[in-house]
């Protein structure tokens, strides 16, 4: 077995651009920044396809599966003898594919930005926090422990968080900087109670010990946890539940997808970055990870199921409906990885029934390019037009040719037409799916259309639609995005496309939109390691595809010329169009939960105990202090002989007290 | 010769001891109740000298602490005038009802 401890160097050079251009990024490195972050991460990504090759092509498989290596394992803190937080490094099939999605899309993001966020103020700490970002990525991919994975978690919560609120001048960024982290810091309360039901039923924290303990049916520590029950349910499920509850806030599951389409605030190259291909899915990758545990246990991977299909639903629904470019694209986001969860949850560990993961990671795979692509080319429109809303939109296609085609393709590989790479990835867990369970099926089945419909309305509205606006931004440029562009972009008109470094991304991600599909990906990552036959049915590929294509079609005679086609859609539907339109109203749901009940109920009578039993106990303490000081302060008269006098008193005592009391 | 019993120096120095607590409560002058001081710093002296000599005759160890204690009242004595030159020169007075500022 050869030795991977180089892989440490991929998380840790990010580490390091962070804390220089941290420390020092605005005073000396303010032009230079975006150069040395991206340089950094070059290395990383060069470092991770190293890694993948050696372990993919040299000497990670041992009789035909490939294995599990621990390169790395450093114990910080012991608690007992079993139970401890190590430090290390994990290579196995998934973490190597991680690492190149993470690295890949963090270099394209890092390069697009340096057009992007040109000019900005701030441009030193967007570096420095983005690679914060892929450092806590890479180090949550790499985990050997389960509390490791958590602590990567808490800081990939924490930079998210920052770049979200990056533009912390504009109160609406600063609103949905603190919703993502508070609604992710309160899934990720019971990924902690999760992590502690498996550490004290497993007996350990280690991920790999811990699935070896808990997927044979007669260790003790399976007894124990299965024989365990709370409200009905082993402990092992509710562990699980938990656990998955951490990654459905992560990866905006509903009811906790509510922070994602508000999370658009930050920069849009941030929103390709964290919120489209590697920290939303990281809920995907926990689930994959502690797979073993979850395939014992049929309740857990039910929830996983059917959450993810109805998140998957639900979110291409409201996607039709919503005019803010970056919300549908967060909105297909969520549904993309609602197809990613059901399909772990229909799946079964190990041999042919393992199609769901493989389906699920390939999933994962080919919606990181395709998806940042669409993040992308929807950073390069608003850069142009400095606006979010569609209807400032329309006829771009002549003036931003590769914009256009790389949207197109990603759109197609959204859609699923082949041979683009979405079609490959969404067949497989359409299959699974179909196997497994029919109504499943059919749900994917028809958010499958609807992704094809709303990707294609958006297309249609950015770069057909109308005619070419000939002033693009004067017409628009009140309604500029951010307040901090204003200024730097006023010469948009002249700059076109934006520069080379805003084009190249787009161009390579697209040449990954239409290339990653045909990767014979079974072979590489399977729930067990073993290489999987997989083969693409003509006859069954018929219907997905047909589906996709009739409504890209019924999108193009709604949007493609101006007319009031959808109009009268919309009048069809009703209030089931405003419904969505709003959100379903979850988010005043959550308000009116949080502000009608839980803050009159819970928040205040709690608040009144702190500010009258708690503190008034301090209180207290503090005031009958002050009295007794108060009384007894005339003692300190400033007079020497006074003191003289107290000390032979004291003498005087302590000797009768000596001599006949204390004898 | 006629010895001179042990209670008899006893007596001195318990009462040389009295004078000087008594000195040290009702003098206002801070020389004077240096010297009161003092006066308790020697009957301690004669205690040890005494006991010394009536109990151990053929040790030294009451007299090393004798001379110790002379030698500690002299370094004490000239931190003590120091102290007093200090005060006479910020208060224009040695009295110490005259210096009780560092009171509550």
């Amino acid at each position: 077995m050869s030795n991977y401890l180089y892989i440490l160097w991929i998380p840790l050079l990010p580490l390091a651009t962070f804390v220089v251009l941290g420390l020092f990024g605005r005073k000396y490195f303010a032009k230079t920044a975006g150069i040395i972050s991206t340089a950094s991460l070059l290395t990383s990504t060069i470092l991770s396809f190293v890694a993948a090759k050696q372990y993919f092509f040299v000497d990670g498989k041992v009789n035909g599966v490939y294995q599990k290596i621990i390169a790395l394992k450093y114990t910080w803190l012991q608690f007992s003898p079993n139970v401890s937080i190590d430090m290390g490094v994990i290579v196995d099939p998934i973490a190597v594919m991680m690492l190149i999605v993470v690295t890949s899309v963090s270099l394209m993001v890092h390069v697009f930005s340096l057009g992007y966020m040109k000019g900005e103020e701030r441009f030193a700490t967007y570096y420095a926090f983005l690679s914060l970002f892929t450092f806590s990525m890479l180090g949550l991919i790499l985990s050997v422990n389960i509390f490791q994975v958590y602590m990567f978690w808490e800081l990939v919560g924490v930079s998210s968080f920052l770049l979200i609120g990056y533009y912390f001048n504009k109160p609406s960024a600063v609103a949905a900087a603190k919703k993502a982290f508070i609604v992710t810091r309160f899934a990720d309360l019971g990924f902690l109670i999760g992590i502690m039901i498996m550490g004290f039923y497993g007996g350990t924290l280690d991920i790999g010990l811990l699935i070896q303990k808990l997927t044979s049916a007669q260790s003790p520590e399976f007894l124990s946890i299965t024989s365990a029950s709370f409200l009905g349910a082993s402990m092992l499920t509710w562990g699980l539940t938990l656990i998955f509850m951490g990654g459905a806030g992560k990866s905006a599951m509903f009811p906790l997808h509510i922070w994602l389409p508000d999370a658009m605030e930050g920069p849009t190259p941030v929103s390709a970055l964290i919120h489209a291909a590697t920290m939303v899915v990281a809920g995907v990758y926990l689930v994959a990870r502690l797979f073993p545990i979850f395939s014992m246990d049929e309740t857990a991977l039910n929830i996983v199921t059917y959450v993810g299909a109805f998140s998957a639903l639900l979110a291409a629904i409201i996607a039709c409906t919503q005019t803010d470019i970056k919300r549908v694209l967060a909105y297909s986001t969520m549904s993309q990885i609602g197809y990613m969860m059901f399909a772990l949850g229909i799946s079964k560990n190990g041999g042919e029934n393992g199609l769901g993961f493989m389906a699920s990671m390939f999933h994962l795979f080919t919606h990181a390019f395709f998806k940042s692509l669409l993040f992308l080319g929807a950073g390069s429109v608003i850069h142009m037009l400095h606006s979010n809303e569609m209807k400032d939109m329309g006829g771009l296609r002549k003036l931003m040719p590769i914009t256009h085609a790389a949207f197109l393709i990603a759109c197609l590989a959204i859609a699923g037409i082949p041979p683009f790479a979405g079609f490959f990835s969404k067949e497989e867990i359409l299959t699974a799916a179909f196997h497994e369970n029919k109504l499943i099926y059919g749900v994917a089945l028809f958010t499958a259309a609807l992704t094809s419909f709303y990707m294609f309305r958006l297309y249609f509205n950015i770069f057909w639609s109308k005619e070419a606006p000939a002033k693009a931004h004067s017409a628009v440029h009140d309604h500029a995005h951010n307040a901090g562009h204003n200024d730097d972009h006023k010469d948009a008109q002249d700059h076109g496309e934006g520069t080379w470094t805003m084009k190249l991304p787009l161009i390579i991600l697209a040449a990954c939109a239409v290339g990653v599909g045909f990767i014979p990906f079974s072979q590489f990552i399977t729930s067990d390691g073993a290489a999987l036959e997989t083969h693409i049915d003509m006859v069954f590929s018929i219907a997905p595809v047909a589906l996709s294509i009739i409504a890209i079609l019924l999108s193009a005679s709604f949007y493609k010329k101006e007319n009031t086609k959808s109009d009268k859609a919309v009048a069809v539907f009703g209030g089931f169009y405003r419904a969505a339109y709003k959100k379903f109203y979850v988010d005043e749901l959550y308000l009116f939960i949080t502000k009608k009940i839980v803050f009159p109920l819970i928040g205040q009578p709690i608040a009144w105990a702190d500010r009258n039993i708690v503190d008034g106990f301090i209180l207290l303490l503090a005031s009958t202090t002050a009295k007794i000081s108060t009384a007894i302060k005339g003692l300190q008269s400033g007079k020497v002989q006074n003191y003289a006098l107290y000390f032979f008193g004291g003498v005087l005592a302590l000797s009768v007290l000596f001599i006949y009391i204390w004898k | 010769m006629n010895e001179v019993p042990l209670t008899h120096i006893l007596f001195l120095s318990t009462a040389l001891f009295f004078i000087g607590m008594y000195g040290l409560f009702t003098r206002r002058n801070l020389i004077t109740m240096l010297m009161s001081i003092e006066l308790m710093l020697n009957s301690v002296n004669i205690n040890f000298v005494a006991f010394n000599k009536y109990l151990f005759p053929d040790k030294l160890d009451g007299l090393f602490f004798s001379l110790f204690i002379i030698t500690i009242a002299a370094a004490e004595a000239a931190v003590a005038i120091a102290i007093i030159i200090n005060l006479y020169r910020s208060h224009q007075s040695i009295d110490v009802d005259d210096a009780t500022e560092m009171k509550f």
